[in-house]
């Protein structure tokens, strides 16, 4: 596989070459401050089209077909119509917490968003306590959602954001032990050598075979719920709750909620497929030699975008085809179900792992 | 390297919000109406005490979260060294998650879980 850390150390030296060390350091925060502004203004403008034509094929509709070729333009004219209205400033709410909920909200947003590994050596943080830091930051969000609701001083976004809190942190543990019995298999919290791993012995989907595909599947549920999306939209229950903990924002600060709310799906699904499918790891089967020298050939982000991508369709397609849960169902599916299975599945991930049971 | 990163992507997150705010506030029309400002309520003037009462049962999730969340917390410095332990550290902490599992058994219930 190429390394990318041949090319950022290339450029690092040729920096320091010209320049002292502080200001190429300087530079180069600058270059991936672009790096991640840029990425992230295309992953949600490709996401936010692709819901659309995805929810319109799954309801037997086009979707939208006039603005551009294939309605392409649809999600610019999008943003530029919201950054053109106004921001309402409500009379009775907490104006500075109202004003500050967005920055929490994007804040954890970037913060996961910049722990993926992209490609072998390309991950902007990459922490040995990496997946740790992630569900710490993660947690950031939550802050967000329940000082929106409560800054707005309304009754639609307090219930919206009450739900909301009760979901997040619920579903928050399943995801945590999910990610424990990938670190049980891998012996790491360091994304980078978690995918690494899983390019020299195999994927964690099939290294850890039966823990680790109900771990998957726990992982799919919990990223779902963690994302607000699909049966488990309650905190925004359009038809109950009108928008939930962002009735009262408008204009672009709506539109940071659907930014992140967007790029959430994005990070879940790629925190999927770097823990669970391999990451930049390509396809390989033992014996095939051609197949495999083909599969190295294909750079290591084109996998990790073709697994995060898959995986986000699965989001989508769960999220057009099950009925919204009620909210006692919800909290008993976590509490009664998942978090019990997922406690046994860590005893089970442990028992595979200390018998060198795996594949 | 990764605290500087750490301090770049934070100052990334609100530069972010903060610039674009800014743009909104430039670009925008402004236009005065009373009832603007009032909390959106269907349509119909807004009545009773706006933050309202909520359901108990969310603060029960949020201190049975507390707990759990903290405990497994402990598990992940176990869960990086455990293929090192073998089978006596895996037997210690099977016996650390029986204790979780009865907490959970006990809040269970004690009908924590059921929403009245």
């Amino acid at each position: 596989m190429f390394d990318f850390s041949i090319v950022t150390k290339w450029f690092h030296s040729l920096l320091t070459g010209v320049m002292p060390e502080w200001a190429a350091i300087g530079i180069e925060c600058f270059i991936v401050l672009l790096f991640i502004i840029l990425l992230y203004a295309i992953l949600a403008i490709a996401l936010i089209y692709g819901e659309r034509k995805i929810c319109a094929f799954f309801q037997c509709r086009i979707g939208p077909n006039r603005v551009g070729k294939w309605g392409l333009l649809q999600v610019f004219a999008d943003v530029f119509k919201m950054l053109t209205k106004e921001i309402i400033k409500m009379r009775q709410s907490d104006r500075f917490l109202h004003d500050m909920a967005p920055y929490f909200m994007l804040l954890a947003s970037f913060l996961t968003f910049a722990c993926i590994p992209w490609n072998k050596g390309l991950a902007i943080l990459d922490f040995n306590i990496g997946v740790f830091f992630f569900i710490a930051v993660s947690g950031i969000g939550i802050v967000g959602i329940l000082l929106a609701g409560w800054s707005s001083r309304s009754k639609y976004p307090m219930i919206g954001a009450m739900r909301s809190g009760a979901q997040l942190v619920s579903y928050e543990l399943s995801i945590g032990m999910t990610m424990l019995t990938v670190i049980l298999l891998n012996g790491t919290m360091q994304f980078s050598e978690i995918v690494q791993q899983q390019a020299d012995f195999g994927w964690n989907i099939i290294r850890g075979h039966v823990p680790a595909i109900i771990a998957f599947i726990i992982y799919l549920i919990a990223g779902n719920a963690e994302c607000n999306r699909g049966p488990f939209d309650l905190p925004e229950a359009e038809s109950e709750l009108t928008a939930g903990y962002h009735t009262e924002y408008s204009g672009m600060h709506f539109g940071f909620f659907y930014l992140a709310e967007y790029l959430n799906l994005f990070i879940c699904g790629a925190m999927a497929a770097t823990i669970f499918l391999g990451g930049w790891a390509p396809i390989y089967f033992p014996g095939w030699e051609g197949f495999n020298h083909v599969m190295s050939l294909i750079p290591g982000f084109i996998w990790f975008f073709a697994k995060a991508f898959f995986v986000v369709f699965l989001l989508m397609w769960i999220r057009w085809t099950f009925p919204r849960l009620r909210i006692d169902q919800l909290l008993s599916l976590e509490w009664k179900y998942l978090m019990p299975i997922s406690m046994l599945n860590i005893l089970l991930m442990a028992l595979v792992v200390c018998f060198g049971l795996t594949l | 390297m990764n605290f500087t990163l750490l301090v770049t992507v934070v100052l990334t997150a609100l530069f972010f919000v903060a610039i674009v705010v800014v743009l909104a506030n430039l670009l925008a029309p402004r236009s005065y109406n009373s009832k603007k400002e009032e909390p959106y309520e269907c349509g119909i003037p807004a009545r009773g005490n706006q933050w309202g009462h909520y359901h108990l049962g969310y603060y029960l999730f949020a201190l049975l979260f507390l707990m759990f969340d903290v405990e497994t917390m402990f598990l992940f410095p176990w869960a990086v060294v455990a293929k090192g332990l073998g089978p006596q550290g895996l037997f210690a902490v099977a016996f650390f998650l029986f204790i979780l599992i009865l907490g959970l058994a006990y809040a269970w219930r004690k009908g924590a879980l059921k929403w009245h």
